[in-house]
C-alpha cells in the first residue's frame, strides 16, 4: 500500500473479468494527480471491464487498486466515492430533467447544503455548455448534449477523479473534439485526474498523457507510456500498428515484429 | 464566511473570505452581498495568497461575472487564479438564480395540451385499427408480411402460461356466484335455479370480462413493454427504413394471435366457471351434479355463448390493439417503457367495461 501511497490511484497485479473468466491479467499501473490516461486495446480486449473494476462496478478477480492509497470501500465508507463516472451511453436517468439528474447525485449524498444545489448543478451544466437546457428531459437531446449532461452530472460531487467510457463514441468528430477540449480545460480548471477508455486516436494524441493499451489475444497489457512514445517505440507490433492508423489510413510500417 | 463587494474607480472588487463562501450564498440574490456594479468594467478578485477555491466559489463568480456582463459587457478579471480564469470562460452562460425556470403555464393550458394529446392518441388508435383492418385480407390470403412464427410464439405465450391463471379466476368467479345465489335463493326454495344464475352471468358477461382482464394484464402488458424497448433500441426505425411497417410486422400477428386465442379460453374459462358453481353448489343446497347440469343447460342457451364469444373475439383484438398502440406511441426511455405498460392495462380494463356495457345495450336493442 505504501509504494502507491503518493499515486490518485494505484492499480497493482489486477486481474479483471466476469465470472471465473478472466478478460485481462497481470495489469499494474500508476495514475498521478491531474494525469489523463487512456486505456487502448482492441475490441473486446477489457477496457471497459477494466475501468468498471476500478469504479467497483465488477470485483477484481485478484490485486488491489487504491485511490490516494485507500481502497475504494475505505473511500465509500468515508461517504461518496472519489470518482464521477461518463457512461458509454450517457446513462441519463430518462424520467428526470438534465438538472434533476445533476442534483439527484448531491441529494443522495447530501452533498453541500440543500438551497445551493440546484445552483451549483446549474454551475456544472454550464461549465459543459447547457446552461438554458436545465429543464429538458434527456429524450430531447442529441447524443452530444446527453454526453455533456452526463459529464455535468459525473461533475456533480466534485470528484477527484473523472472515469470516461469512450466518450466519443457515435459522436461527430467536432463535437468529439469540442468534448476533448472540454474534458481537458474542466482537468485544468478543477485539478482533476482522468481515466478514458477509447478507440479514437484523435482523441488518445490530443488529451491523454499516458495509456496502458490492453493485448485482446494476450489477454494481459502490451503497453504502458505516453502515447508519442509508443507510436515510436513501443515493443509490440500490435501497439505501434495500433497508434499509427491515425485518420483512418495505416502509416507504413517498416519494424520489426513486436 | 460572507463575500463583501466594493466599488474603486469603475472596478468592482470582491472580497473572498479566506474560509470560503458558505454555499448558502448561491442561494441568495447578490445584492445581499452589497453587489453594486456602478459601471464597473473590472472584477478584481482579492483573497488570501493561501486561498483555495472550488465549485461553490467558482459557480459564485461566474454569477458576479454575468450579471455585470449584463450591465457592461464581459468585465476584465483581476487576481483570479489562472485555472479558474478558464472555468469562468467555459461557464459562458452563467447560472442565476431563476434562469432555465420553467415557462409558466396556467390550468387551462395544461388541460387544452392534455386533451389535445389524448385526441391525438385517440386518432392514431383509430388510423392503426383501419390499417389492421385493410390488412386483414392480405393476411388471409398470406402476403401480410408477417412471420408465421410470430403468431405460433405469440399464441404460446399467450395461451399455456396463462391457462392457469384463467381457470383459477374463473372457477372462483363461479363458486362465489353459487355462494351468493345459493343463499338468496334458498330462501325462496329456488336453490336450483343457482345453475340458471351462474351460468347466465359467467358465459354471458363474467367470463368473457375477467378472461380479458387478465390477458390485459397478462399479455396486453407484455406486448406494450416489448415493442416499448424495440421503440427505445430503434428496432422498430430499422424496420420502417426496410419499408415493413410496423403495424404489419409486429401489430397484425399479435392481434390475430389474440383473437384467435381468445374464444378458446373463453370456452375454457366457462368450463372452470360452470365448474366453481356446481363445486359450491352441491355442498349447500344439497344439489347433485346431474340436476346443476340439466337446468344448466335449459338455461344457457346458444345465444348467450353466442354473446360471450363475440365479446371474446372483439375483447382479445382490443387487448392486443391497446398493448401495441401504447408501445408504439411510448417514449423512447425507459420510464416510457413503465408508462406504455400502465396505460395499455388501464385502458384496457377501462376499454372492456365500456364495450361490455356497449354489448349490453345493443343485445337490449335486439332483444336476444
Amino acid at each position: 500500500m505504501d509504494a502507491h501511497a503518493g499515486s490518485r490511484i494505484a492499480i497493482d497485479n489486477v486481474t479483471v473479468g466476469y465470472g471465473t473468466r478472466p478478460v485481462q491479467s497481470g495489469i499494474s499501473a500508476r495514475i498521478e494527480k491531474g494525469e489523463v490516461f487512456a486505456i487502448v486495446g482492441d475490441s473486446g480486449s477489457g477496457k471497459s471491464t477494466l475501468m468498471k473494476t476500478m469504479a467497483g462496478l465488477i470485483p477484481a478477480q485478484s490485486g488491489q487498486i487504491l485511490f490516494d492509497g485507500h481502497t475504494l470501500e475505505a473511500c465509500m465508507q468515508k461517504g461518496a466515492p472519489p470518482f464521477g463516472i461518463l457512461f458509454q451511453s450517457g446513462a441519463l436517468w430518462s424520467s428526470m430533467t438534465v438538472l434533476e439528474n445533476v442534483t439527484l447525485p448531491m441529494d443522495l449524498q447530501s452533498y453541500s447544503i440543500a438551497s445551493a444545489r440546484a445552483e451549483l448543478a446549474r454551475f456544472k451544466l454550464a461549465l459543459v455548455g447547457l446552461a438554458g437546457d436545465e429543464h429538458r428531459y434527456p429524450a430531447s437531446l442529441s447524443g452530444g448534449m446527453r454526453k455533456r449532461a452526463a459529464l455535468a452530472r459525473a461533475l456533480a460531487l466534485d470528484p477527484a477523479i473523472l472515469f470516461l467510457d469512450e466518450p466519443s463514441a457515435g459522436l461527430d468528430p467536432l463535437t468529439s473534439r469540442r468534448l476533448d477540449e472540454l474534458v481537458l480545460s474542466l482537468r485544468d480548471g478543477l485539478g482533476i485526474t482522468v481515466v478514458l477508455v477509447t478507440h479514437e486516436l484523435e482523441s488518445l494524441y490530443s488529451i491523454a498523457d499516458r495509456m496502458i493499451f490492453l493485448d485482446g489475444e494476450a489477454h494481459r497489457p502490451v503497453a504502458i507510456g505516453s502515447p508519442a512514445e509508443l507510436a515510436r517505440s513501443a515493443d509490440s507490433r500490435k501497439v505501434r500498428d495500433f497508434l499509427a492508423r491515425r485518420g483512418g489510413v495505416a502509416v507504413e510500417h517498416t519494424g520489426a515484429i513486436g | 464566511m460572507n463575500p463583501t463587494f466594493r466599488t474603486e474607480a469603475g472596478t468592482l472588487v470582491v472580497q473572498m473570505p479566506a474560509q470560503g463562501i458558505h454555499p448558502s450564498w448561491l442561494a441568495r440574490p447578490l445584492a445581499e452581498s452589497g453587489f453594486a456594479p456602478d459601471g464597473a468594467s473590472v472584477l478584481r478578485v482579492e483573497a488570501a495568497e493561501d486561498w483555495r477555491w472550488g465549485s461553490v466559489e467558482a459557480a459564485f463568480l461566474a454569477r458576479v461575472v454575468h450579471e455585470l456582463g449584463r450591465e457592461i459587457g464581459e468585465p476584465a478579471l483581476v487576481g483570479v487564479p489562472a485555472e479558474l480564469k478558464k472555468l469562468l470562460a467555459l461557464a459562458t452562460i452563467p447560472p442565476t438564480l431563476n434562469s432555465g425556470a420553467k415557462p409558466a403555464s396556467s390550468w387551462i393550458t395544461g388541460v387544452g395540451l392534455r386533451v389535445r394529446q389524448d385526441l391525438r392518441a385517440l386518432c392514431t388508435f383509430i388510423a392503426m385499427l383501419g390499417e389492421v383492418v385493410r390488412l386483414l385480407p392480405r393476411f388471409a390470403m398470406a402476403r401480410a408480411k408477417v412471420r408465421g412464427a410470430e403468431v405460433l410464439e405469440t399464441l404460446a405465450e399467450s395461451s399455456s402460461r396463462a391457462l392457469a391463471i384463467v381457470a383459477v379466476v374463473n372457477l372462483l368467479i363461479g363458486a362465489i356466484l353459487a355462494f351468493v345465489g345459493a343463499v338468496q335463493l334458498r330462501r325462496f326454495g329456488a336453490g336450483i335455479y343457482v345453475a340458471d344464475l351462474v351460468g347466465i352471468a359467467s358465459v354471458r358477461e363474467l367470463t368473457p370480462i375477467a378472461t380479458a382482464i387478465v390477458l390485459a394484464g397478462r399479455t396486453g402488458a407484455s406486448f406494450a413493454a416489448r415493442i416499448a424497448t424495440m421503440q427505445g433500441n430503434e428496432e422498430i426505425d430499422a424496420l420502417t427504413t426496410l419499408g415493413v411497417s410496423p403495424i404489419e410486422f409486429l401489430v397484425l400477428p399479435r392481434v390475430i394471435a389474440l383473437t384467435l386465442l381468445m374464444p378458446l379460453l373463453y370456452v375454457y374459462g366457462c368450463a372452470f366457471a360452470i365448474l366453481g358453481g356446481m363445486w359450491v353448489s352441491a355442498p349447500i343446497l344439497d344439489l347433485s351434479s346431474a340436476a346443476y347440469l340439466v337446468e344448466l343447460r335449459e338455461a344457457v342457451g346458444g345465444a348467450n355463448f353466442a354473446i360471450g364469444g363475440l365479446k371474446a373475439v372483439v375483447f382479445g383484438a382490443l387487448v392486443a390493439l391497446l398493448g401495441c398502440h401504447y408501445g408504439l406511441q411510448a417514449d423512447r426511455s425507459a420510464a416510457g417503457v413503465g408508462y406504455a405498460t400502465t396505460n395499455a392495462v388501464v385502458a384496457s380494463i377501462v376499454a372492456i367495461i365500456a364495450l361490455d356495457a356497449v354489448f349490453a345495450v345493443c343485445a337490449n336493442a335486439l332483444d336476444v
